[in-house]
């Protein structure tokens, strides 16, 4: 049984477990879209890794910032996206976050701190640096999550970038969600040590493995190093261990994993225990949370109303926004 | 003859090397048991095993360092990058090592590596997935560049680049994966440097590479409908480049018009309009040189906007018959 930290409310624990349903269905909305043709070119989906987003951005001030991946809409929603740009984004509409010009992999809400899903694997690690670098030189005191995969860590850009974090001692907090597989590659036979985390070594900095299906567990370790980062100490890595439940991009045949070591990991299902744990301490009930796994479904359904209503961006938009004023 | 798709017709070019040259390996990500992000290698880790067709990590520099130090020393090593955009990474093994190796040392050494890559817009892949930077590469001198329209020709020009002793970027064109046409069973080799005439005309030249040769193609029939007699020249290889048939083309209809999907601006329909604006075939142009180019935008999400930054039939069309009309055209537009 997971344990949920001391100081959590109700209220915020509600929040919480409602970001983790919008994720999911969000993404499963997405997945049933493409399947039917209804949105095009590519998609990454979390669903399964709800909980490695949620934990690590729940212990974010307002002004705090994070880049994301190409398998970032768990990270957009869980640090605050309006759900129904994100939706209309995805069926490349003119209300959508880019306008319709950036789609699944190119997500920004720089409003929000969210400086943008990224469609090139490693080329987050050292936008987080400079982010991290500002926050220092202009006395900000705001802090920077860089999520990356297990994949990414085998980008030259990991090696760059966390050398320099660390002789800067810049903000920056580097969260590795190693679902076990690039796209098709085990982490098993690309990497010859057991723990990501364990490179935190070579760079001299604090590296922590943990449950990356266990909410509170990613929310106690980022929180840790969240706050070293504030105090003006530097940067961690912090690993969750995961699993991506769906193909890689739309779907696949996922002929580099069996269907048991599927089950496995959907047995550690991060919602459910979240769910569980909150019943076994009688926190909720199971109307309580029933109630908020339906609103989290009417949210995404609405999103989709939304981006159904919304025009598409006007031709003349294609020359607008390659220069900056 | 039987049909198969572009994509196989590239697979059956490696699979063949590889049975032929033991020396020939493939590596890249995800190019085992996935087969490859577009499925171009899928069944040959069945049949070559994992030391010939090496799954990496995903390490663009570090693999194309390997390739580079592997073709230096005896081997000759097959690159597949996921996407041609990935190639910035892969930039500097490419570019200050690969391509400059045998000049710098002073003719010592070769570097006989393939970087095959997937290019182009057309799939929705948006900004990062969808450029066409064959120009950049074209730039360097000692590397070749290959951009192959269909599969035909992909599987010829393949082995061709295979058995090269020169670093040589290979550029399939995503959408052009699941086309089919006529491809002959057994190895055979296409010439770097020789370009390809796909249709005869006497009005009018079209030079246009990878994707933009099956529109300029059904460009010219529709023109034929009227009258307009189009000769489209595929130059398959941008280096090197078959200046000669371009020449001889445009001398023969005295026109030139220049289609690629790759941004207009710095793109090598700039090189191909010079090289006719410094030949003899100057003095047979009955209209000034065009261009259709890839509008100067990174490639958008939306389908429409990405259908409306890549020159279109009718664009090709438009453009011809300016070409053809250019005295009444001048008289209304001057
Ligand atoms: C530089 C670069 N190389 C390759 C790719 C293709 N690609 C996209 S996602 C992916 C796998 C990434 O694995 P990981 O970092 O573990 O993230 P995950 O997909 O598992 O979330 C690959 C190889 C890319 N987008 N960018
Ligand atoms: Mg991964």
């Amino acid at each position: 049984m997971i344990q949920i930290p001391e100081h959590l409310s109700k209220e915020r624990l509600l929040d919480l477990y409602e970001q983790m349903w919008l994720i999911r269905y969000f993404d499963e909305k997405v997945d049933e879209f493409f399947a039917k043709g209804m949105i095009h070119g590519t998609t990454h989906l979390a669903v399964g890794q709800e909980a490695s987003a949620v934990g690590s951005c729940a212990v974010l001030k307002e002004e705090d910032k994070i880049t994301s991946t190409h398998r970032g809409h768990g990270h957009c929603i869980a640090k605050g996206a309006d759900i129904n740009k994100m939706m209309a984004e995805l069926f490349g509409r003119e209300t959508g976050y880019c306008k319709g010009k950036g789609g699944s992999m190119h997500i920004a809400d720089l409003d929000k701190g969210n400086l943008g899903a990224n469609g090139i694997v490693g080329g987050g690690f050292a936008i987080a640096n400079g982010a991290g670098l500002t926050s220092r030189m202009k006395d900000l005191g705001y802090v920077v999550l860089c999520f990356f995969g297990d994949g990414a860590s085998n980008e030259g850009s990991f090696h760059e970038a966390l050398n320099l974090a660390s002789i800067w001692d810049l903000p920056v907090v580097f969260i590795c969600e190693n679902n076990q597989y690039g796209m098709s590659g085990p982490v098993k036979d690309m990497i010859n040590i057991e723990h990501i985390a364990s490179r935190s070594g070579s760079y001299g900095i604090p590296g922590k493995v943990v449950d990356g299906n266990d909410v509170f567990d990613v929310m106690n370790a980022v929180g840790e190093a969240v706050e070293h980062a504030r105090e003006g100490n530097g940067p961690s890595l912090v690993e969750c261990k995961t699993y991506r439940w769906k193909g890689h991009s739309k779907s696949d045949a996922k002929k580099y994993r069996t269907r048991e070591e599927e089950k496995e990991w959907r047995d550690k299902d991060p919602i459910k225990r979240m769910k569980e744990a909150m019943l076994e301490k009688e926190i909720v009930t199971e109307e309580e949370v029933e109630e908020i796994k339906q609103q989290a479904k009417r949210k995404i359904e609405e999103s989709v109303e939304f981006s159904k209503e919304s025009p598409e961006p006007d031709l003349s938009t294609l020359l607008t926004d390659v220069y900056a004023d | 003859m039987r049909e198969i798709t572009y994509l196989e017709a590239v697979r059956e070019a490696l699979s063949q090397e590889m049975r032929e040259n033991e020396d020939v390996f493939m590596l890249g990500e995800d190019i085992g048991v996935y087969g490859g992000a577009f499925g171009v290698s899928r069944g040959m880790l069945e049949e070559f095993g994992s030391e010939r067709i090496r799954n990496t990590p995903i390490s663009e520099a570090a693999i194309s360092g390997t390739a580079v130090g592997a073709a230096l020393t005896g081997m000759r090593p097959v690159l597949e990058l996921q996407f041609s955009d990935f190639i910035t990474i892969a930039m500097d093994n490419l570019v200050n090592q690969a391509a400059k190796i045998r000049y710098m040392y002073g003719g010592k050494g070769s570097v006989p590596m393939v970087l095959r890559t997937p290019s182009g817009s057309g799939t929705g892949a948006a900004a990062q997935h969808s450029q066409s930077l064959e120009a950049w590469v074209a730039h360097v001198p000692g590397l070749k560049v290959v951009q192959p329209s269909c599969g035909s020709d992909a599987k010829g020009l393949l082995k061709a680049a295979i058995d090269d002793n020169n670093p040589v970027v290979f550029y399939e064109h995503k959408t052009l994966y699941k086309t089919s046409d006529h491809v002959p069973e057994e190895a055979y080799s296409i010439p770097l440097g020789k370009a390809d005439i796909k249709r005869e005309g006497t009005d009018a030249t079209i030079v246009a590479t990878a994707a933009m040769v099956p529109k300029a193609l059904e460009a010219a029939s529709k023109l034929a409908e009227e009258g307009i007699e189009t000769e489209v020249v595929d130059p398959r290889t941008l280096v090197p480049l078959d200046k000669e048939t371009i020449v001889e083309s445009v001398k023969k209809t005295g026109r030139l018009l220049v289609a690629h999907e790759a941004v207009k601006r710095g793109g090598f329909g700039g090189e191909i309009a010079s090289t006719i604006a410094e030949s003899e075939a100057f003095d047979f142009l009955d209209a000034p040189i065009m261009r259709l180019g890839g509008a100067e935008v990174p490639i958008p999400y939306n389908p429409n906007l990405e259908k409306a930054t890549v020159p279109s039939v009718e664009d090709m069309i438009d453009s011809v018959k300016q070409m053809v009309h250019y005295d009444t055209w001048r008289e209304n537009h001057g």
